[in-house]
């Protein structure tokens, strides 16, 4: 067994740019925005930055391949810098990356920045793209909305569930997220929705409605990572610790075995269970403080709940309906408002859930700040269930 | 009698019917004589069939599995998607026939499917599965626009003790009268006077060749228990007269149900008075276009065992009524509709890999693990079962034939579909194949977790840019028949 990640690097700085429609910003704005507040955070100079790693999705819609843009930008001193990309995980993986490098010893400050700039695309929702010149001769053109809707479809079939029972449970997924964005000045959604104005929302993908959908918004998100002696070094007592960075790939099982009914997340099952036993986490419900979770859609979320082991199988939307992942209730979820209402620019959102977690454990996080949270975790999934990249880290706060 | 006649056969009428006042109540305004054509319906392709999935489905209907592979086969239309690609091969693989099997599209005028079938029926020796396919686009408010719809037929030629009836004779008069024409870049057909038609077409080619064939043959006209004529319900009567046939023999020209099938049309009521013939019964079929084919069968014993699938009665019965003449126009291309920005992506399909690939893509076969026995799609190196994932195991499967049940569904109304929503989900296959696939011939809000669909060859995509149309499966749903 190898050793793993734990404690072996630090945050010592992150930024988030303002999420939202930014007509205002390009790609370099919105990477400047986040890097600036970052390196104001980190304390140390540009220059003593040892490598990068840019996370963009979709970069024909905007910058174009390759790590350039990042080092361009930024005008970084013509290090290391590798672009990464593994869908709407990207974030995370920029941020393995960092981690990796400065956990290795082979660099002593590493930058993990992800952008996205998807609203110069001309039309709502995620541009429409190729799925690969084989996959396009047989796969549906199916939408991001389409793709996780079968997801209500196939749980409601397996828990026995209502239709309508379920779609308040994912109603009040996205009600809760509302509530949590309208206090977070950064997001991209800020106001609150009542429950009837979710459940009457016009249909996008059956049984997915306008609000069970997430923000496709611009946005940029960055760490700078260290070792916890480094840190220490420049003075920092209270530091944000990397205790798992956990990812898992699918190989087609889901898409193409019998042994997957299309109800839950394979990937985030397994993800997550390394990265409890990485991070020596027993039991997720009692030692998680915080959680952001990759909600892209309200039946993720819920789904999601399970798959972390926070909800019993079939427990999902109890525990939903009864607060348990309110900002009050036992496991905190999308306190920032999450994909649902911070917005989802891909290559920015696992950076963007690592920087909540920061600000709460820091307790920086302002209005929306927990009662001393000291565990967190962040989860993304990208891709489609079918076939997907699931990434869950867990942050912890050492003294 | 000759020694060869037709060994299996089958239909295809595409499941929406549009009734003739959906029309005449949309164009009445233009002419109001619409209404008096007001009766019955007709059957019409869904966006995503044209006459080469109908003929593949035709053809899948007479239960090919169970027979040999034919040597040889032709697809007769007037509206084949592609002028230059062989559309007889692009079948010929949806069905997954050997490679070696000769293949011909046959073209150009209604008579295409008779006279496909007489050849076959004339050659010496070797079997054919001929199939006659029609998709004709009409303008609209044009009489042809009530009285066509959507059709393919199939009959296997062969010989041997296994036929269903014999071929007693044909004969064929070529004359170059022009009821109607379509040019080369010509859309829809360009019509003449009907009751010209009628008396120097009908009355006088139509007679002629029957005369001919059964003078030739020595058989009285008032012994054929059934006659088929490509002619309007008054005229094919008056034809009855005129030839001595006994017009209580006259077979349903489906006007009421389906509409005129162009070049499919002779073929599918040949299919039609197949499925409900006695042993014995001898049939006359006649073709009409620039000439008339005549053919006189006589079915056998034969016939009392053999039912295509779901045969023209069962294709009549699975039906839907297109409600909506205004998206009936925008299927058929008739009407440009605001799509969205989403719909100008580009749909450029990657040919090469695409050859690579065609078994899977046009023949729908997948892989079997010769080491765990995993049924898959798409076939690959290494096998998809979890527990297993051994390299280079996997056989070829057909796929086609089988059963599947939905597993999750969506209808998604933001992916970009000439036919909103877009239904998908992932369905498990018969034998363990799983696939997420495009969902067709649904109507949205029926689907459920369980729904048993089986599998349909069908328009994937058109690059409208290239003017390139491809193919794929999709299921749907099995109804209750």
């Amino acid at each position: 067994m190898p050793e793993g990640i734990r404690d072996k690097a630090v945050i010592l700085g992150m930024g988030c740019a303002k999420f939202g429609e930014r007509w205002d910003a390009g790609p370099e704005e919105l990477m400047l925005e986040a890097f600036t507040e970052a390196i104001d955070d980190a304390g140390i100079e540009r220059d003593q930055i040892d490598a990068a790693w840019f996370g963009v999705f979709y970069d024909e819609q905007s910058v174009g391949k390759s790590a350039l843009p990042l080092s361009i930008a930024l005008r970084l001193p013509n290090v290391p810098v590798s672009r990464v990309e593994n869908l709407c995980a990207t974030g995370s993986e920029a941020l393995r990356g960092a981690v990796y490098a400065v956990a290795s010893g082979a660099c002593d400050f590493a930058l993990a920045l992800g952008m996205e700039k998807l609203k110069d695309v001309g039309y709502a929702g995620l541009p429409e793209r190729s799925k690969g010149s084989f996959d396009d001769l047989y796969v549906p053109s199916y939408t991001a909305p389409g793709a996780f809707a079968q997801l209500a479809s196939a749980y409601a079939a397996r828990t026995g569930i209502e239709m309508d029972d379920l779609k308040r449970a994912m109603a009040h997924v996205s009600w809760k997220s509302h509530q949590n964005g309208a206090l977070n000045p950064k997001a991209h959604l800020q106001r609150e929705i009542t429950m009837e104005q979710a459940l009457n929302a016009p249909t996008v993908a059956y049984p997915l409605g306008l609000y069970d959908c997430c923000g496709v918004s611009d946005g940029a998100a960055c760490a700078i990572v260290t070792t916890p002696e480094l840190a220490r070094s420049l003075g920092r007592k209270d530091l944000v610790a990397i205790k798992a960075l956990q990812l898992a790939v699918s190989n087609g099982a889901e898409a193409g075995h019998s042994s997957w009914d299309g109800s839950y997340s394979l990937t985030t099952r397994i993800a997550a269970k390394r990265a409890y036993a990485e991070a020596d986490i027993t039991d997720p419900r009692e030692e998680l403080d915080l959680i952001e979770v990759h909600d892209c859609f309200s039946i993720t979320e819920l789904i999601v709940m399970e798959d972390l082991g926070l909800s019993e199988q079939g427990e999902a939307p109890k525990d939903v309906l009864d607060g348990v992942f309110d900002r009050d209730g036992k496991v905190p979820c999308q306190v920032d408002g999450g994909l649902k209402c911070f917005g989802h620019p891909i290559g920015a959102s696992g950076l963007r859930m690592a920087y909540e977690i920061y600000l709460q454990l820091l307790g920086r996080a302002g209005d929306r700040q927990l009662a001393s949270p000291t565990v967190g975790l962040t989860h993304n999934l990208g891709g489609i269930p079918n076939r997907s990249v699931a990434s869950v880290s867990v942050f912890g706060l050492t003294h | 009698m000759t020694e060869r006649g037709i060994l299996a056969f089958g239909g295809y009428i595409p499941r929406l019917r549009l009734r003739r006042e959906t029309i005449a109540d949309a164009l009445a305004w233009i002419n109001p004589g619409l209404k008096t054509q007001a009766r019955g319906e007709r059957s019409t392709c869904a966006w995503d069939e044209d006459s080469l999935t109908m003929a593949v489905e035709a053809a899948r209907d007479c239960r090919l599995d169970d027979l040999d592979a034919p040597d040889n086969l032709v697809l007769a239309s007037t509206t084949l998607p592609f002028a230059d690609r062989d559309n007889a091969a692009v079948v010929t693989e949806a069905l997954d026939l050997p490679e070696h099997i000769n293949t011909l599209d046959v073209s150009s005028s209604q008579r295409a499917g008779t006279s496909a079938l007489a050849n076959a029926l004339n050659a010496a020796t070797g079997s054919s599965l001929v199939i006659a396919s029609d998709c004709r686009e009409t303008c609209p408010a044009s009489p042809l626009e009530m009285q066509t719809g959507h059709g393919a037929a199939t009959m296997l030629v062969g010989e041997g003790k296994q036929l269903l009836a014999h071929c007693l004779g044909h004969r064929a008069v070529s004359r170059d009268l022009v009821d109607h024409y379509r040019s080369r870049s010509g859309r829809f057909d360009y019509t003449l006077e009907d009751r010209w038609v009628r008396d120097e077409g009908f009355f006088k080619i139509i007679p002629e060749t029957v005369s001919a064939l059964l003078q030739e043959l020595g058989v009285k006209p008032d012994v054929i228990d059934h006659t088929i004529l490509p002619a309007p319900a008054r005229v094919a009567k008056r034809l009855c007269k005129i030839l001595g046939l006994n017009d209580s023999g006259l077979a349903d020209d489906l006007a009421a149900s389906c509409g005129h099938t162009g070049a499919a049309h002779p073929l599918l009521l040949l299919a039609a008075t197949l499925e409900q013939a006695k042993p014995g019964a001898k049939i006359l079929l006649v073709g009409f276009g620039q000439g008339a084919d005549a053919i006189l069968f006589e079915t056998t014993k034969q016939i009392e065992n053999y039912q295509p699938h779901l045969g023209v009665a069962g294709y009549l019965q699975r039906r839907h009524e297109e409600s909506n003449y205004v998206r009936y126009l925008s299927h058929r291309g008739l009407l440009a509709v605001n799509r969205g920005n989403r719909a100008e992506f580009d749909n450029r399909a990657a040919l090469k890999t695409f050859y690579r690939k065609r078994d899977m893509v046009t023949g729908f076969k997948g892989g079997r693990c010769e080491s765990c026995g995993t049924v898959q799609f798409p076939r690959a190196a290494m096998c998809v079962n979890p527990e297993c994932r051994a390299a280079d195991t996997q056989k070829p499967i057909s796929l086609s034939g089988l059963n599947g049940r939905v597993k999750s569904f969506t209808e998604d109304w933001l992916a970009a579909t000439p036919n909103p929503p877009l239904q998908y989900g992932n369905i498990e296959l018969e034998g363990g194949a799983n696939i997420m696939m495009e969902i067709t011939d649904c109507e949205p809000g029926t689907l459920k977790v369980g729904t048993v669909v089986d599998m349909r060859f069908r328009i994937k995509a058109v690059d409208e840019k290239r003017d390139f149309t491809r193919y794929f499966w999709k299921p749907s749903p099995v109804e209750e028949q």
